[in-house]
Parts: structure tokens; sequence; C-alpha cells
């Protein structure tokens, strides 16, 4: 059955982020609807319809609001625009191609939770995405869906949009109410969370866009048209970002039921590999979600139980909130898949994925500030024909030893860099081996004796990992390296 | 690529204190108070209309800032360092942002790189003598689907070949936006020679 477009309906359309062509498909009729209703009906609606955050965690967006307490006279409204998960981009294509449903599924969403102030905050990069709301936001002003009495219901609300000024720490929901504040985006310890103490110390709810986007169409639609899109726990449409080494990279919209091979392969969607190539792998919630195996591998024999350990082609991985769990992954996380090809090497991709959390790190937690930092010079000397057999089990070791998970650090970016660059080296493992094995047997200790040694804590380095995993690492190596 | 490198971004300039913004930016940067519960909220608006205006933020402008927002010009110093897009000294005329994260790389930002620094002369963070160029290298900047791409000021250009680089580097006009712009995070006047298309 083919699948009509709901979020992307307008994509394409002449003059789609006007007004009038917005009105013309139906536009604001939900906030209509939204307005007949009581916020707290509408609060119980989106609880039935179990609307998943969109932004990477995947908490229901009803249930959320509901955390608000209940005798407050001011509510922040905090719109997540800061899309800076490489490599996504669903964000950008819903602002540039129809920017009301944005601000009215937030206007849905402020009335819900009696918001006073909405903030869109967006990336500082996200220039012509600013023009092009900015201008939405002044139509919508005009046309009195915002200010003062929205269309005489008697409840008020303004919207503002914020920008950013690059971090991508800002996309977290206490770094994002930090950076509005006007101070350096350093995520809260928690609790207090948003929704009690959140912006100005105010109630606050914080949602992605794509999140409030789906807004109007559950008032439209209807709780059963929504039910019947996607299973169970993960209901409702879904944009799909594809990018890398594919033949048609782009934004794609479908329910929560594709696999990652039909959106690398369908013609629908990302349209086969570039120049026939294989796929060696994929990450296909963001890179913070980790990484699949591509058809590099051998299928999966007919009747085996999914097993990450073991290396198969890993490309029937359902795109949805759960099932991509069974692959040793984090989560769905913004569902935006990049495609390795067989040529790309893995090394490469290792130093790609460590720097950029490195370079993310906002510096406030040891674990993650030192560990994301000491992966990448880990990454960048296996890189450089330098590594051992043994780095491999130490990288592992450090993504063990950091994130929210082990209850070590205050956001959760070290969770996202731990799973990439943990289920690179665990699924490549025989990839990463092969380069090592093919240097030169005294490649390591030449490198170290080319640059300071001190830069690699040694002592931990031979102690604790050394014990955990059973030692492919001799203290020999050093000893004539450290003078 | 290289791994860690220091940066001229922030360093003080030669020019001591530098210039301080005009009454009219610090009227614009008031008219936002009214959207926020506190003043200190206005301070990413007020340093983007900063380096609208000089093109990168002063420490005359940084003690303007904290004067009109109520805080300690550290408090001012402490946000500039943190965000990347902020400059504490001159930079050139068109700001070349390129993206290095997985997509990108993949699809041959790499090559990009090494051209831009051949060409221009210039790396990482660094501008070139001329004060036309100054060169960035970012992370994803969410058009992924068009990379390898480079943001000329606020224009993004998508699926950058090297041939398409060098019609960039002589285009003039290649920061002109194709659509309508806002003018809400722009500087009312501007003391160098740059201006919005
Ligand atoms: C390091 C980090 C970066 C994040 N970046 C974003 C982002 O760019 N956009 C986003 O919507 N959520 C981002 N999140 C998730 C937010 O913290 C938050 O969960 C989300 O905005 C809530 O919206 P939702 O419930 O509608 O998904 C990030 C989280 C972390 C830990
Ligand atoms: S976990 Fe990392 S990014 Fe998050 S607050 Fe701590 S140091 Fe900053
Ligand atoms: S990876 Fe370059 S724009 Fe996303």
């Amino acid at each position: 059955m083919a699948y009509e477009k709901v979020l992307l309906k307008n994509a394409g359309k002449p003059n789609s982020r006007s007004i009038d062509v917005y009105r013309s498909g139906g536009g604001y009729e939900g906030l209509e609807r939204a307005l007949k209703m009581s916020p707290a009906e509408l609060i119980e609606l989106v609880k039935q319809a179990n609307l998943r955050g969109r932004g990477g965690a995947g908490f229901p967006a009803g249930m959320k609001w509901s955390f608000l307490p209940p005798n407050r006279e001011v509510t922040y409204l905090c719109i997540n625009a800061d899309e800076s998960e490489p490599p996504t981009f669903s964000n950008r294509v819903l602002i540039d191609e129809d920017p009301h449903q944005i601000i009215e599924g937030t206007i849905i969403a402020g009335y819900a939770t009696k918001t006073t102030v909405a903030y869109i905050y967006m990336r500082g990069e996200y220039c012509e995405q600013f023009h092009t709301l900015q201008k939405a936001v002044d139509e919508a002003y005009a046309a009195g869906y915002l200010g003062k009495n929205i269309r005489g219901s008697g409840w008020s609300m303004e919207m503002y949009l914020h920008r950013g000024a690059g971090a991508y720490v800002c996309g977290e929901e206490t770094g994002l109410i930090e950076s509005l504040e006007g101070k350096r985006g350093w995520p809260r310890i928690k609790p207090p969370f948003p929704a009690v103490e959140g912006a100005f110390r105010k109630p606050t709810v914080v949602n992605n866009v794509e999140t409030v986007a789906c807004l109007p169409h559950i008032l439209t639609r209807g709780l059963d048209w929504w039910k019947s899109v996607g299973p169970a726990h993960s209901l409702g449409p879904k944009l799909f970002c594809i990018s890398g080494a594919v033949n048609k990279p782009g934004c794609y919209e479908a329910p929560c039921t594709i696999t990652v091979r039909e959106l690398i392969y369908s013609p629908e969607f990302g349209g086969g590999m570039r120049n026939g190539k294989k796929c060696k792998a994929v990450f296909p919630g963001g890179l913070s979600m980790g990484v699949l195996r591509g058809d590099t591998f051998p299928k999966r024999p007919a009747g085996e139980a999914i097993d990450h350990r073991k290396d198969y082609d890993e490309l029937d991985c359902i795109m949805d909130f759960e099932d991509i769990k069974k692959y040793d992954l984090l989560g769905l996380g913004t569902a935006a898949a990049v495609v390795v090809s067989e040529d790309d090497d893995i090394r490469d991709v290792l130093v790609n994925n460590c720097r950029f959390y490195a370079h993310e790190s906002c510096g406030q937690c040891t674990q993650c500030r030192e560990g994301t930092a000491w992966m990448y010079k880990v990454a960048k000397r296996i890189q450089a024909g330098a590594g051992r057999i043994y780095d491999l089990d130490l990288i592992e070791e450090m993504t063990l030893n950091m994130g929210m998970m082990p209850g070590m650090s205050i956001c959760g970016l070290p969770d996202g860099a731990a799973w990439p660059i943990r289920t690179l080296v665990q699924k490549f493992r025989k990839e990463f081996e092969a380069h090592i094995r093919a240097q030169k047997p005294q490649a390591a200790q030449e490198f170290i004796k080319r640059v300071n040694p001190a830069a690699y804590d040694l002592p931990i380095l031979q102690g604790r990992a050394n014990a955990a995993t059973g030692g492919t690492f001799s203290f020999d190596h050093y000893v004539g390296t450290q003078k | 690529m290289g791994g860690w490198q220091a940066i001229d971004r922030k360093t003080v300039p030669a020019n001591g204190m530098g210039p301080g913004i005009s009454d009219a930016s610090k009227e614009k940067i008031r008219s936002f108070f009214p959207r926020y519960p506190s003043k200190r909220a206005v301070m990413l608006p007020a340093l983007h209309i900063a380096q609208d205006e000089l093109g990168y933020v002063s420490l005359t402008a940084m003690r303007q800032i904290a004067e009109l927002l109520e805080l300690p010009p550290a408090a001012v110093m402490d946000v500039v360092t943190f965000y990347t897009a902020f400059w504490t000294h001159p930079k050139g005329e068109k700001q070349l942002m390129l993206c290095r994260s997985l997509t990108c790389e993949l699809l041959g930002a790499d090559k990009l790189r090494e051209r831009i620094e051949q060409k221009l002369g210039i790396k990482d963070h660094q501008t070139t003598k001329d004060g036309k160029f100054s060169f960035m290298i970012e992370e994803c900047l969410a058009a992924c689907d068009h990379g390898p791409c480079l943001m000329v000021n606020e224009k993004m250009h998508k699926c950058v070949t090297p041939e398409k680089l060098d019609q960039i580097l002589n285009d003039p006009h290649s920061d002109r936006l194709d659509q309508p712009r806002s003018d809400l995070y722009d500087a009312p006047v501007h003391n160098r020679q740059h201006h919005h298309h």
C-alpha cells in the first residue's frame, strides 16, 4: 500500500512556505480543534497517541507535559531546532519546506502546556532557515495565531526565535536552557528536571521540531489514523534522513516499519549504493546510536536469532524505537542514516567519530572531557599505522567508563560517543586487526618515539585495562621509549 | 586532517580594546529585553548584533554589552569564548565554513580543505592578508543530503566539487541569498564595508 505523506505533504509545492498555501491544505485547522478542547484533554489525547519525542531520546511527549506542576503561573516552551547530530537534517527540511506546520505544532503544544512564551532555539548556522521561519512567525502573528487572546480563546502566547552560536551540546535540553539564558551551554545536573525547574527557573518543556510537527495531524486526522501508522511502540509518521554513499540522499517520510536495507536500496528512498558498491557500515540513527554491519558481511542464516556479536549483515534492522536495540544500538536517535561504502577505510570512520565527540564535549565532566579526547588520540594512532591490537580493547574499556549509563556524566553526550565508537571497534574488529597486523612490528614504538610519550597516559593504560581484557599488551613495549 | 591546533579566533587583537558598537546597535539590543524575563538572556542576540556591526566582538563591545545586560565583563567573555561563531579579532569579509563530519568527509570534504588551504594560503581559523576570506572547519552543518557542503557567510553551497569551489571563490556574490532576509539579528549600521545581499 502506498504510504500517504503527511509531514512532507507540502514539500515541493510552489510557495509551500506561505501561510496561504499552508492554510489551503488544511493548515491551522488542528489548532482550531485544539482550542476547542481543554489543555488537560489535549494532553490526554497526546498521551493516548503515545507520541514519542523525535529529538533522540524517544520520550513520550504527553507524559513529559504531565510532569509540569499543576499550579503554575508561567510555563516556557523551548522548541529544539539545534539539530547538530551528524548526519541529521530533517528539522531543516521541515523548516525549509513547511515552516507553518512547525509553528502550528508549537502553538498546539503551547496551549496544552499553558505556555506563556515559546522560544524556538535554532542553531546559529541555520541562516536561510532563520529568515524563512522568522517570516512565517510574522505571518502567524498577523493572522492572529500568536500574541494576545489567540483566536478568541482567552489564552495568550508569544513566540520568539532564538539563535544559537555553534555548539552541539546546546541541543541537550538543559544545555539549550542555559544557552537561552545567556550562558555557556553547559548542561545542568538533573534533577530538577526542566518540567519543574527549567528556563529562568520556571517550569519548562523542551520538544523537538518534528515532535510538535506531528500534533496538527493527530488533531485533524484523529487517533485512529495515528494508531494505524507504524507499530504500537513507534506510532505515527516519521522522517528518515539518508546520506553518504547512496544515489539519492535525502529526507524521506515513512512509518517506522521500514528496514535499513529499504532505506538504502529502495528506489523510493536512497535508491541504492553509489557506483554499485557494497555497503560496509551504516549509522542508522545519527552517529550517536551506534553502527550496523552492512552487506559486505554474509547474511544471517535463516532461523538463526539476531546476535550482534556475530559478523552478519545487519541491514534488516527495522527503523523503530525498539527493534533497533536488538542490534546493540542505543535507540532510534534522530533516524538519520549515513552509509559507508566498501571502499572507505574503517579507521577513518573511527577517527571522524572520535574527533566529533572530543570537539563537542563541553568539558564539565572529567570522564567525558578526558575520555573523548583520549579515544581520539588512540584512534589517530591506529589511523597513522601505529596501532596495537591492545588499543581496541583499550577503546572498548574507555567507552564502558563514561556516560550517564555508568553514572559518570551530567548529560548524554558521552553515551552518544561511547555507542558508535564501541560498536565500531567491536563489529569491525577483524578489519582493524588486519590493518594493525599489516603494520611493521615496531610501528607503535617508533610512532611513540616520534611524538611525546607522555601523551598516552601509560600507567593507567597498562594497569586496569590490561587486567580487564586478559592482556594482549605487554609493558615491555614501553620501557625503552619512556626515557 | 590535522589534530588539535591553536586557533587565532579568540586571541586579543593588536589594536587593543578595538572599536565599540554604535548607539543604534545598543538601542536594538535593548529592544530584545521585552522578549525575555532576564536581561542576561539577550546575550546571544547582543553578540550576534555586535559581530554583525564590527565583523567581530571587540573587547570594547564586550564591555558595552556587559553594561547593557548589567553583568561583569567576564560573564560576556565567558560566553564569547564558548561558542564557535564569535570572533574576538577581525575576520575576513567572507567567512568560509567547511563541514568535516562523517557524510561530508566520505564525500570528499578533505580534498576541499586542501584546495582552500592551497588557493588562499590559509588554514583553519585564519584570515587572508587582504582581509577577504576567513576559513573555518566545522562539524555537521545539517546539509548532509548535499554533502560536501560549504557555507559562505549565510549562503549554503551544496555538493561542492573542486571546480565548483573555484567558482565560489571567484564569485563576488557567493554569499548572496536567493530569498528574503529578516533583519532581526542584524546591526542597524555597519562599521566595515561588508553588507548583506
Ligand atoms: C548531546 C546531546 C545533543 C542533543 N541534541 C539535540 C538536538 O540537536 N535536537 C533535539 O531535538 N534534541 C537533542 N537532544 C535531545 C534533547 O536533550 C531532548 O531530549 C529533546 O530535545 C526533547 O525533545 P523530544 O522529546 O520532542 O524529542 C540532544 C541530547 C544530547 C544528550
Ligand atoms: S557529559 Fe560531557 S558534554 Fe555532557 S555536561 Fe558532561 S562534559 Fe559536558
Ligand atoms: S556531515 Fe556535513 S553537513 Fe552533515
